[in-house]
């Protein structure tokens, strides 16, 4: 019996999509070691620039205490990613989890700008437990597995232990500051 | 007791313990203090050596004694009492370690 030309036009279809589907399903969830690069470099970036911020506002030694230790272990780590990126040649991509991070960023920065004072410290504070919360989560869920070069995986494990440090640190400023 | 006398005596005692006391190594790499318990004795001190190129410290959980290590750099403490003591980093509160100090 002849199959229909329409019934294995189909089943080829259906193949083609079993095929397609879970590689496109990767690439759209699983990002690129120069994607990850970026989103690793800009979240340490944001968050300097946030305790620029606090530096700017706050006169609570505590706060200014951590914001300077935000602005130098993230100006380093940011330092060696930079350097690994150069050896291995990899050049960082701009993508939309950068975009949306840097985003969000933004609109905090105007929210603290209205505060000032202890109302400034506790929110600042409180973003940066928050803050290091999500970057940690997203490390440990996606950027660590999906990075493909092992030289990349490691300084993410690495960065990974100094921020899990500052969400901690940040933490004990926050109830300090209650 | 003479001033002189007092001072002999000092210095006895100080020669004895600088004769005794050890310096024992502890070393920080990539956020972990290396070996993460060590025993030591009264009158040791603990040199801590940082890898990272970051600032750590080693700070009793107690508030008994602190040492600020800079980047690439070490740190010392003298254990001037006896017992158990937890210590971590300030700046990075997951850095754990202990010191056993014996009398």
């Amino acid at each position: 019996m002849e199959v229909p030309m329409i019934v294995k036009l189909s089943a080829g279809l259906a193949t083609l999509c079993l095929l397609t589907a879970p590689v496109f399903a990767q690439s759209a969830a699983k990002p690129t070691d120069p994607q990850i690069a970026h989103i690793a470099y800009t979240a340490g970036q944001l968050d300097i620039d946030a305790a620029k911020q606090a530096l700017e506002k706050s006169k609570n030694k505590k706060v200014r205490d951590f914001a300077q230790d935000m602005v130098r272990d993230h100006t380093e780590v940011n330092k060696q990613a930079l350097a690994l990126v150069g050896k291995l040649k990899v050049k960082p991509e701009d993508n939309d989890t950068s975009r949306a991070l840097t985003k969000e960023a933004a609109a905090k920065r105007d929210e603290l700008a209205k505060l000032n004072g202890a109302a400034f410290d506790k929110a600042y504070v409180a973003h940066e437990v928050a803050y290091h919360t999500t970057v940690n989560g997203a490390l440990e869920s996606t950027l660590i597995p999906s990075a493909s070069n092992g030289e990349l995986k490691g300084l993410l494990q690495t960065g990974l232990k100094v921020f899990q440090g500052h969400q901690q640190h940040a933490e004990h400023v926050a109830a300090d500051l209650k | 007791m003479t001033p002189k006398r007092i001072a002999f005596i000092a210095s006895v005692l100080s020669l004895s313990v600088s004769a005794r006391a050890e310096t024992i190594q502890v070393t920080i790499d990539k956020l972990v203090f290396t070996p993460a318990e060590v025993n030591a004795k009264v009158g040791d001190t603990i040199e801590l050596i940082n890898k990272d190129a970051l600032v750590h410290t080693a700070t009793a959980t107690n508030g008994d004694w602190n040492a600020n290590i800079p980047a690439s750099q070490s740190g010392q403490v003298v254990m001037k009492k006896p017992g158990a003591a937890d210590y971590y980093c300030k700046l990075h509160p997951n850095m754990k370690g202990r010191i056993v100090v014996a009398p």
